[in-house]
């Protein structure tokens, strides 16, 4: 449990709630959030946008009735938070390029300020939101709205390149990435029960047989992911 | 007072009633991380099969009024590879272990047990603990392979009951769908074959169209609904089932409280499961278990027996 110090829309069904006390976890890690008692009977998984040393930040938009409920909370009531879950982002030394899509730019903004000097490419749809965030930890931050943001991305020179978005954004991207050797690290969304790997409701097909998205995952190799709709991957 | 909130199923001690469902508590471990699981009377672990199951594809889980629906499939690493490495993990753990093993026809069934049995055999012999008991699931809505059709129909469900009673020694519940067609003549035949105990209720066949895309939301077609929803059913079917036999009743379906734990074993239950609401309260077996404890102290009740079936 903890208390909720603000929770304010950036853009159009768009929210950054924040937060009070310490929490741990890493870039590209979770927390399972409860704005509510009893229902919706689900927690939310919820990637970590930001921390501070006695704050934490989580950037959502309101996609059905948990986060809608999520939206409502006010500064003072309070949130709960199981986490951090997931195995997060590696950290990695060297030139790292974050290439988001929408909601999928959420944990890479923490993931911009871990690695210091990475170069961020991000793509909406129709409104960009969160870009000044990100222009005050990055190397240098690209926005395309409306087109794909892949077609920006030059991947050479990186060693590293961390994605999080739609499904075709990420496959764009591994297709683009190929035969280059450099490694990329997609993160993955799924419905999930538990959070924490005993209920089986968010494997993904991998190379290696079924992984769970919430212990296993969320980051994956993008060569041990099949990134198609088989295990409904979004 | 002295208050021992310890119940007994087929000479196995349950240090509290609350067991953990399976199919949301996996073998324990990821559990294990938030708290101490040798507080818990048992854990049935995730439903087995005789082969490794990848489970069903698409939609996997969707929410429903005071609910869910799973559309797991029964992925499972298969009865060997669980026997090998995760059975040790599981009782090294003070608390009741219960295998849960599925099939899709009575020689799948069989085999599975046997393998059950020869690691019973095995571990008598080299003094090792083994498991306490096997949940018998004739009633996993989610795949042919998982016992449904078997669930429905007495006779169908007998010729699995009887099957497993031979092959094996080790206590024997036979977990019921909701779906059964008599559910005390279901509960009644477990008893007549020799099981042990019989637990109920398995989840709610049930389905979800996206009106969108016209089609299900579970590639499956349909899916398994659990949680509080099903929870008033899930009380009548299992007082239904105590009244027809003598063996004891293992009772389950949307428990997510000391006192929801206690209408089931008015009801006539001897153990209860938790399984939905783990999912609500990662904490949840540690809490109910002292919720018990609480609720035992304020009625001034000293042992569950009192309470038992008195409804």
């Amino acid at each position: 449990m903890a208390l909720v110090r603000s929770n304010i829309r950036i853009a159009p069904d768009v929210y950054i709630l924040e937060a009070e006390g310490h929490f741990a976890g890493k870039m590209g890690q979770f927390y399972m959030l409860r704005g509510w008692d009893d229902y919706p009977l689900l927690s939310r998984p919820i990637s970590i946008h930001d921390k501070a040393a006695d704050r934490i930040f989580f950037l959502y938009r309101i996609a059905g009735y948990g986060t809608e409920r999520l939206s409502r909370l006010k500064p003072g009531d309070d949130v709960g938070l199981e986490g951090p879950l997931g195995n997060g982002f590696p950290q990695i030394s060297g030139r790292v390029a974050l290439v988001g899509g929408g909601m999928g730019t959420a944990p890479l903004y923490y993931a911009a300020k871990q690695l210091a000097s990475a170069d961020v490419y991000l793509g909406f749809s129709t409104e960009a939101f969160g870009v000044d965030r990100f222009t005050e930890v990055a190397q240098s931050v690209k926005v395309n709205v409306g087109g794909y943001v892949v077609d920006d991305f030059d991947p050479a020179g990186y060693d590293a390149v961390f994605t999080c978005g739609p499904l075709p954004m990420m496959r764009a991207l591994a297709v683009k990435l190929e035969g280059t050797g450099i490694p990329l690290y997609v993160s993955l969304e799924k419905r999930m029960a538990c959070g924490v790997g005993a209920c089986l409701v968010c494997s993904c097909a991998t190379k290696h047989g079924n992984r769970k998205v919430c212990a296993d995952g969320p980051v994956f190799r993008a060569e041990e992911v099949e990134l198609n709709d088989d295990f409904n991957i979004h | 007072m002295t208050i021992s909130t310890s119940t007994e199923i087929a000479g196995v001690r349950f240090k509290n009633p609350f067991i953990m469902a399976s199919g949301t508590f996996g073998f324990g471990k990821e559990y294990s991380r938030f708290y101490d699981l040798n507080l818990l009377g048992g854990i049935s672990g995730k439903g087995l099969t005789l082969h490794p199951k990848a489970g069903n594809k698409g939609t996997r889980v969707y929410e429903t009024a005071a609910g869910m629906m799973n559309s797991v499939g029964l992925e499972n690493p298969g009865v060997e590879a669980f026997l090998a490495g995760e059975l040790d993990r599981m009782t090294a753990w003070d608390t009741a272990v219960l295998i849960n093993l599925g099939g899709g026809t009575v020689e799948e069934y069989r085999a599975g047990a046997e393998l059950i049995e020869a690691d019973r055999l095995a571990r008598v012999r080299d003094n090792r603990r083994g498991a306490d008991m096997i949940e018998l699931n004739i009633s996993c809505p989610n795949v042919k392979e998982g016992g449904i059709a078997f669930g429905i129909d007495t006779g169908e469900a007998r010729k699995v009951v009887r099957e497993v009673r031979r092959a094996t020694k080790l206590p024997l519940a036979v977990k019921l769908s909701p779906g059964a067609k008599d559910i005390a003549e279901m509960a009644a035949m477990c008893e007549e074959e020799g099981a042990d105990a019989v637990s109920l209720v398995n989840t709610f066949t049930a389905m979800k169209i996206d009106v969108r895309e016209r089609k299900s939301v579970f590639a499956n077609g349909y899916a398994g609904l659990s949680g509080p929803a099903i929870k008033p059913i899930a009380l009548r079917l299992v007082h239904q089932a105590a009244k027809a036999v003598s063996i004891p009743v293992i009772g389950m379906g949307g428990i997510s409280s000391a006192e929801d734990a206690v209408e089931f074993i008015m009801a006539g239950a001897h153990a209860v499961q938790v399984g939905t609401y783990n999912f609500v309260n990662l904490r949840a077996g540690a809490e109910l278990t002292q919720g018990l404890r609480a609720f035992m102290e304020e009625e001034g009740i000293a042992s569950l027996e009192e309470i038992r079936g008195i409804i």
